[in-house]
C-alpha cells in the first residue's frame, strides 16, 4: 500500500480529489467489501470516533457512514437532525463543529445549506467529510456511484453512460457528470425538455468530452452501456397532466431492456418511485441495490484514508 | 481626455479622476465612494459622454481625495476597464488601470440565499474570478456564478 494520501485531508467536493485519490479509494475499498458484508471483522479504526453530524435527516447515507465506522471497530457520536440539538437554540454551525471536533477525530457534515461543509472544514482541525450540503456537492454518493461502474463493468473511460431524468435539478448528476467526463467516458444527457442539464454544467463537462442531449430513451438505449436514472420530482411540473406524461415516458421497464446491450446496466441513487418498473430488479441489469451496498466499503476506505490509517 | 470632455466637467486641481467607467455606471461609482448629503469635496460627474475608444462612458473626478485599495477594489468590480488618475495641481501624476484580481474576500454578497456565508455565519464571502471579461466570479463556499448585474448589484 503506498503513502497515506488523503490523510487529515477533507473531503468536501468531488471536484477537488485527484483521479489518482479516487482510484486509491476504490483499491480500499475493494479490501473494505468483506468487512462491509461482516464476512472478517476488524478493529482498524478502535479507539477513534466519529461525530456524524445530521443537520437534516438523510437515513441512507448517514447509516451507511456509520455502519462504516462501526464495522472498523470505531465509535460514533452525533446526531440525525437539528430537532432537539444546541443549533434549534442558535448555535452557528462553526461553534457546533468546533464542539464535535473537541470530541472526535473525523467528522461527518450533512446541511441543508450551500457551503456548509467547506465552512465546517475551515473551522475544524480534523478532517471533515461533506456528507451533502443542501443543493450543493455530495462527494462521497459520487465516489460510490463510480465505484460501482468501475467494479461491475471493469472501467469507466470509453463506456457509454446515459443520465436520465431530472438533470437540473438533481445534484448528484451535476457531480457525477463532471467526475464521468474527467474519467473519460461517452455522456449521454437524457430529460424532458424542461429538466435539461444546466448549462455551466454542461460547459465543465465539455472541457473533457462532448455529451449527446436528447429527450428520448428510445433513442440511445442501444448504445449505453450504464444507464443512471434519476427520479423526476412532480413539483417540478406547473401541470399535473403535463407531469404524467413526461414521467410515464421515462419509466424503465422490461420492454426497454429488451433492446439493450447485455451487459447494460441500470443504477438509480434511491430511493426511487416508480421510475424503475420493480419486473427491472430480477433481471442482472438492475444494480441499485448493489450500488446502496457499496455506500459502506466506500465510506470505510474514506474514514480509513483521512484518519491516515490506510 | 478630450477637449470636448474637459469642456463639460471642470479641472481639479487636487483629487482624483476615474475615467472609463462603463455608461451608467458613476453612480454605483459614487454610492461605493459613499458620496452623499455628508459630502465635503467638489465631486463632478458625466454621464454618457462619448469615449475616444469608442461608444459611451462615465467620468468621476473627486477633489481633494485619495482613494484606498479598498474602494479601488469595489469600483474594479463595477468598472472593470476604469483609469485611475491622481490629480495634483491640475496635473496627472499618476494613472492606473485597475486590475481585476484573482480572487474577491468580503466586498461582495453571494447571489445564493441558500449559501452558508448567507446565513449567520462568522465568514467573510470569497469568490474566485472565473473570467475577467466579461467579469464572472464564483463562490468558493456554495459554487454560484455572479456576472456583471449580479456582482454591481450585491455590493455590500
Amino acid at each position: 500500500m503506498a503513502m497515506p494520501m488523503l490523510k487529515g485531508k477533507d473531503i468536501v467536493s468531488i471536484k477537488e480529489m485527484k483521479e489518482e485519490e479516487i482510484e486509491a479509494v476504490f483499491r480500499v475499498a475493494d479490501e473494505m467489501v468483506p468487512i462491509a458484508r461482516g464476512e472478517e471483522r476488524s478493529d482498524l479504526l478502535h479507539g477513534y470516533v466519529l461525530a456524524s453530524l445530521f443537520f437534516e435527516p438523510s437515513t441512507r447515507t448517514r447509516l451507511s457512514f456509520e455502519a462504516a465506522m462501526q464495522r472498523l471497530g470505531g465509535g460514533v457520536i452525533g446526531f440525525s437532525s437539528s430537532a432537539g440539538t444546541s443549533v434549534e437554540k442558535g448555535e452557528t454551525l462553526a461553534d457546533t463543529v468546533r464542539m464535535a471536533d473537541g470530541y472526535s477525530d473525523v467528522i461527518v457534515v450533512r446541511h441543508p445549506y450551500q457551503g456548509a461543509a467547506r465552512l465546517a472544514a475551515e473551522f475544524a482541525e480534523h478532517p471533515v467529510i461533506n456528507a451533502g450540503d443542501g443543493a450543493g456537492q455530495h462527494p462521497t454518493q459520487t465516489l460510490l456511484d463510480l465505484y460501482t461502474i468501475k467494479k461491475e463493468m471493469g472501467k469507466i473511460g470509453g463506456l457509454n453512460i446515459g443520465l436520465l431524468g431530472d438533470l437540473k435539478y438533481g445534484r448528484t448528476v451535476h457531480s457525477l457528470a463532471y467526475a464521468l467526463a474527467r474519467f473519460r467516458a461517452n455522456l449521454y444527457f437524457i430529460s424532458p425538455d424542461i429538466l435539461r442539464m444546466p448549462r455551466h454544467i454542461v460547459r465543465e463537462v465539455e472541457r473533457y468530452t462532448r455529451p449527446y442531449e436528447t429527450s428520448d430513451i428510445n433513442e440511445v438505449i442501444g448504445d449505453l452501456d450504464v444507464l443512471y436514472v434519476t427520479r423526476i420530482q412532480k413539483e417540478r411540473f406547473p401541470d399535473p397532466a403535463e407531469y404524467r406524461k413526461v414521467a410515464g415516458s421515462y419509466v424503465i421497464d422490461l420492454d426497454l431492456l429488451r433492446r439493450a446491450k447485455d451487459t447494460f446496466i441500470v443504477m438509480h441513487p434511491l430511493p426511487r418511485v416508480n421510475e424503475i418498473s420493480p419486473e427491472v430488479d430480477k433481471t442482472k441489469h438492475a444494480k441499485y441495490f448493489v450500488q446502496a451496498f457499496n455506500g459502506v466499503p466506500v465510506r470505510m476506505a474514506l474514514l480509513a484514508m483521512v484518519l491516515g490509517v490506510r | 481626455m478630450g477637449e470636448e470632455t474637459t469642456l463639460k466637467i471642470q479641472k481639479i486641481r487636487n483629487g482624483v479622476v476615474i475615467d472609463h467607467i462603463p455608461s451608467g455606471r458613476a453612480l454605483k461609482v459614487l454610492k461605493i465612494l459613499g458620496i452623499d448629503e455628508g459630502v465635503t469635496s467638489t465631486v463632478s460627474v458625466a454621464i454618457h459622454v462619448p469615449s475616444r475608444k469608442g461608444g459611451w462612458k462615465d467620468i468621476v473626478k473627486i477633489e481633494d481625495r485619495e482613494l484606498s485599495d479598498e474602494e479601488l477594489n469595489r469600483i474594479i468590480l463595477v468598472a472593470p476597464r476604469a483609469t485611475i488618475n491622481i490629480i495634483r495641481d491640475y496635473r496627472v501624476v499618476e494613472k492606473h488601470r485597475v486590475e481585476v484580481p484573482e480572487t474577491i474576500e468580503g466586498i461582495v454578497k453571494c447571489i445564493n440565499d441558500m449559501c452558508v456565508t448567507n446565513k449567520r455565519e462568522p465568514v467573510r464571502t470569497f469568490f474566485t474570478v472565473v473570467s475577467k471579461d466579461p467579469l464572472r466570479i464564483k463562490c468558493v463556499y456554495c459554487e454560484a456564478e455572479m456576472e456583471r448585474d449580479d456582482i454591481v448589484e450585491n455590493i455590500i
